[in-house]
């Protein structure tokens, strides 16, 4: 056939039929894209340190490990409050004329998702430290380590701010561990990552493929006791450990502590709700409660593993008891 | 014990089977429901055991049956039959029979009583157990069950009983039958023992083994034979060597060669790096340098063996395959190292831009920035046009189908390249969906269908036959245009793109099934009758190899793309080891097919045969160990996850199949320095002297006239 025997037609044609499906399946949906999606009205714009340490977010290839985005299956719950939208990838433009859009969505998930670690982890103490090295406060982690945002200093000046290294992750450095301005920046950034809630009156797109799994028995009236074990390793054990003891010098030990043993409960739900920063020699608490939204059910189950767990042994307290106090809490910060 | 294994085995898959039968069962998905405590239970299992009793009385029946008709024959028996066993008989016997013609026989014979009446009884009280709600407690089932153990056991002696007693009527039979023949045989009419002796002459005929050479000394006229002078025992087997150089444009050679040395060097660097970066997940902290670090490494691992080993070797390969199958030079022989230096510069700019810190943002095998891969881009262009211009001067009528996958691929990794990089555009999704696209069309567009083209010249070159199908080639590429383009957004399924885009990416996942299974048809159909040809080849087998991947590694590409399937691996290593199982498996290993074929005729020198074979069994054992715990271990964490899991059990779940992934990854990355060291070989210019070579050229200048051809 002619067709066949002539180089001009034969490429001709195949050319123009990988154009033809090209602008039809990636051109034209992604200019569509581009051009019909706005930013949510609520969100804020990334500060200017946010925006310096997401280029170091950036250039070190953290999106190897570590996705952004909350997609909208069930098992993806954990990552965020709702699946993640087109309009949270809106305010993303080019870097620069030099370097492509980073919407930094990634392919593989080895470490967590990032798209709500700002609520998750917002500590800026634990961050330093993990970020010396993940290691000192996860020791099953296998992210690499980032000693070159830090700086060794004899002494220290007034502004600096110092890292608590657990000895055993010093690598023997003479000097206290500064944290440079990149890893405060990265840091800044890493706290910005905090999923928009929707616009009052928009249902956020569901969760597909919930997990078919029933409660055992006993109806709605009388919930599923949680487990407080998970709830705190996805919660609490990144700074306190999963052996209770904390880290010397960066997070206070939970194990013999005792505001965890004793019957002060509303200054005990306080702290998980809110946060603390009263114990000299030990970094500031986020409200991690308030953060993740913690029912009475979760602060119950929680508190419940911490009280019994690591030789620890106190009353187990009950949802319902918790639910008066986390009221009374909410309405004290109000006051305040 | 064995007995009730097999029962509950039994029980179990028949219990399945009715279970599946009702309503309420079929129609959900959950596992089968079935319990020895509901109420149906003994009900089941009354009814199992009244079939597999039913079975019993049926072989019974059969058997009896069987031994019935026996009977009849042997009453019916005359003549024909003791002929027709008396020509049976083997030489040994016949030599007896005729030896001992006069001696006779005394007949034995047995007499035996069958007894068949408790089978019914047995069977009568079976039926015993009526059903009631009384069943369904759980002392009456026990109580039933022991019942039942008894007769169980009962009923199987009954059957070895009577198997025994089938046999020993059976043994009756054929000795009164044995006592006939011999009768026969012993009073032999003459005609009848002349015609056995004649029989026994036949069976004791042997070849003399010299019918086909005769008596003549072997001579070998036209030098098919190679025997070696020396046998030892060999380390490897000998395979064929490579075909005599042809008439190749030395200045092509030498681009080609350029070309695969250049390639040879980045696979070297890249896997390199990745088994460094793969050793990293066991040791996380063994280097705290910047530019060392895992995130700045893998794309310098993954964009080195992409743009710098496998595109090298493409398109090196390439340039010895346009002219060849054009029959005509190439058309420009400075553009084909401009092509060589602006790839490699490329490469070299990236891995330093990267190590630094300077990336494009994140996408996949995007992250040179514009104007680093802008250098490729120019780079392509101008092969492209240099391979236009050389087929537009062919001298063969038709194109043949390896340009037109070669070609076509060049074409589109420019479109691809533009469409990604053109700095002007993919604000927020926009970049999701172009990243998609892109990195799909690289891999599927660049590598994929270049390699084809390569395969399609190289396998029937290396088979000595034509391609079995020219038109499935055809029908191959044209579906692989149409599906692969669009499947690109099957990477972001359950991602803020469109719905619709992510269906339309499933379906093209779906549709690559027809060029796959024609291209793998295709291979397979061209080998057929040739695979003999194998274990002679040292090529082949890189071939085979890439074949099976082409097929397994494509078609597990569309198995992941599915909804159900990305609910599990999505995000885990298993995308880490399908793309090992295709980069790897289906091209690394063609091009290394390619490779071992094409220098030895470029350079005359061939690699030796045991680090050819080390190369060839390490690389595919490495990657077996690469790829396979990492898939098991990836389906467990995706399990994992959806349970709910703290993230962290995920991490230390994976730890062993990370640390088998950097045990393959050390196997696959030791396989190429054996190609390394290949291609060492194969190259280099300072040989050992031929002693055959070396005298007859010294022959050649002491007395010219001697080696003159005559006449």
């Amino acid at each position: 056939m002619d067709f066949f025997n002539n180089h001009k037609k034969l490429f001709g044609t195949a050319a123009v039929f990988f154009i033809g499906l090209t602008i039809l399946v990636a051109i034209i949906p992604a200019l569509n894209n581009q051009q019909n999606n706005a930013p949510l009205p609520n969100a804020p714009a990334l500060s200017a340190d946010a925006k310096k340490g997401k280029a170091i977010f950036i250039s070190n290839g953290c999106v190897a490990c570590h996705t952004q985005q909350v997609r909208n299956v069930d098992m993806d719950k954990v990552w965020g409050k709702r699946p993640s939208i087109a309009a949270d990838y809106a305010a993303i433009h080019r870097t620069d004329f030099w370097r492509n859009t980073a919407t930094l969505m990634g392919t593989e998930r080895t470490g967590p998702d990032l798209t709500d670690v700002g609520n998750r982890q917002p500590s800026r103490d634990w961050n330093l430290v993990h970020l010396y090295n993940p290691r000192a406060v996860v020791k099953e982690s296998v992210m690499p380590a980032y000693p070159w945002l830090f700086a060794i200093k004899k002494e220290p000046a007034k502004n600096d701010i110092v890292v608590n290294v657990p000895a055993a992750f010093t690598r023997g450095v003479e000097g206290k561990i500064v944290a440079t301005r990149d890893a405060l920046f990265l840091i800044a950034y890493l706290q910005s990552l905090k999923q928009t809630p929707l616009p009052d009156g928009s249902t956020a797109p569901a969760f597909l493929y919930k997990s078919t799994k029933q409660p055992a028995s006993g109806g709605a009236a009388a919930a599923v006791e949680l487990d407080g074990k998970v709830l705190f390793a996805a919660n609490c054990q990144a700074c306190h450990q999963e052996n209770g003891e904390g880290l010397p010098g960066a997070f206070p030990p939970l194990k013999g502590s005792q505001t965890v043993l004793g019957d002060d409960l509303e200054k005990y739900v306080g702290i998980i709700m809110n946060g603390y920063d009263g114990l000299p020699g030990f970094g500031v608490m986020p409200s991690v409660g308030k953060n993740m939204n913690f029912t009475e059910n979760e602060v119950a189950a929680i508190m419940n593993h911490e009280r019994t767990s690591w030789g620890n042994n106190a009353r187990k307290v009950t949802p319902e008891e918790i639910k008066k106090i986390i009221e009374q809490v909410k309405s004290n910060t109000q006051k305040q | 014990m064995y007995i009730s294994g097999i029962l509950k085995k039994t029980i179990t898959v028949t219990s399945l089977f009715l279970a599946g039968i009702t309503v309420s069962q079929a129609q959900t998905m959950t596992p089968y429901s079935f319990s020895f405590d509901s109420g149906n239970g003994p009900l089941y299992f009354l009814f199992i055991l009244a079939f597999l009793l039913l079975l019993v009385a049926l072989l019974l029946l059969s058997k009896a049956r069987r031994i019935r008709n026996n009977f009849r024959e042997t009453k019916k028996t005359g003549p024909s039959f003791l002929k027709e066993h008396a020509n049976s008989l083997s030489s040994p016997q016949l030599k007896k029979v005729l030896r001992g013609r006069r001696t006779k026989k005394a007949a034995l014979s047995l007499l035996i009583a069958g007894m068949l009446l408790p089978a019914s009884k047995l069977l009568a009280q079976e039926q015993g157990g009526a059903p009631g709600p009384l069943l369904s407690q759980a002392g009456v089932i026990i109580t039933i069950v022991l019942l039942l153990v008894p007769i169980l056991l009962a009923v199987l002696l009954l059957i070895i009983k009577l198997k025994k007693v089938f046999t020993q009527l059976q043994n009756k039979l054929n000795t009164e039958k044995a006592n006939q023949l011999a009768d026969y045989l012993s009073n032999l009419p003459e005609e009848d023992a002349a015609a056995l002796t004649k029989r026994q002459e036949a069976l004791d005929y042997q070849l003399s083994h010299q019918e086909l050479s005769g008596n003549q000394l072997p001579e070998d006229k036209k030098g098919l034979l190679q025997i070696n002078g020396a046998p030892g025992l060999p380390i490897v087997a000998v395979k064929k060597k490579a075909q005599q150089r042809p008439n190749i444009d030395p200045e092509l050679s030498k681009l080609v060669l350029w070309y695969l040395g250049c390639a040879t060097f980045w696979l070297l660097f890249g896997t390199t790096v990745g088994e460094y970066i793969g050793i990293k997940f066991v040791a996380p902290d063994a280097d705290h340098i910047s530019w060392l670090s895992f995130g700045r490494l893998r794309p310098v691992h993954t964009n080195s063996v992409f743009w710098g080993w496998a595109s090298l070797g493409m398109i090196g390969l390439a340039y010895y395959i346009v002219p060849r199958v054009c029959n005509t030079k190439l058309a420009s022989m400075k553009w084909g190292w401009y092509t060589l230096y602006l790839i490699n510069a490329s490469v070299i700019l990236g891995t330093l831009c990267l190590m630094a810190g300077i990336n494009n943002g994140g996408g996949e095998y995007r992250e040179y920035i514009w104007p680093v891969m802008l250098l490729f881009a120019i780079g392509l262009v101008a092969t492209l046009i240099n391979f236009l211009n050389t087929i537009a001067r062919r001298t063969t009528k038709e194109i043949y189908i390896s340009n037109w996958y070669i070609v076509s691929s060049i074409i589109f990794t420019i479109v691809i390249a533009l469409v990604a990089y053109i700095p002007y555009w993919q604000n927020g999704l926009g970049e999701t969906i172009a990243q998609g696209y892109y990195m799909h069309q690289g891999v599927g567009m660049w590598f994929m269908l270049f390699t084809l083209g390569i395969v399609y010249y190289f396998l029937p070159q290396q088979l000595n036959k034509p391609i079995y199908s020219y038109s499935l080639g055809i029908l191959a590429f044209w579906t692989q245009i149409l599906f692969y383009t669009l499947i690109g957004t099957h990477h972001f399924v359950f991602s803020a793109i469109p719905w619709w885009l992510q269906t339309i990416a499933i379906v093209g996942s779906a549709g690559m099934a027809i060029p796959v299974i024609a291209g793998t048809t295709n291979f397979l159909m061209t080998f057929k009758g040739s695979i003999y040809k194998i274990k002679d080849s040292y090529t082949l087998p890189f071939f085979l190899v890439g074949i099976i991947f082409y097929f397994t590694g494509s078609m597990q590409g569309t198995a992941e793309a599915f909804r159900e399937t990305n609910l599990i691996w999505h995000f885990t290593d298993f995308t880490v080891a399908h793309s090992h199982l295709t980069m790897y498996g289906i091209i690394c290993f063609f091009l290394w097919a390619a490779i071992y074929a094409v220098i030895p005729r470029l350079t005359g020198r061939e690699a030796p045969q045991i680090t050819i074979g080390a190369h060839f069994w390490m690389a595919l054992i490495g990657m077996l160990f690469y790829t396979i715990p990492l898939m098991y271990g990836s389906t467990l964490k995706g399990l994992l996850w959806k349970e709910g899991k703290p993230f962290i059990d995920g991490v230390v779940l994976m730890a062993p199949y990370w640390l088998w992934r950097a045990i393959g990854g050390s196997l696959m990355w030791l396989s190429h320095l054996f190609f390394a060291y290949n291609m060492y070989k194969m190259l280099s210019p300072n040989y050992v002297v031929d002693i055959n070579e070396t005298a007859v050229e010294k022959l050649n200048k002491d007395n010219p006239n001697l080696l003159k051809p005559i006449a």
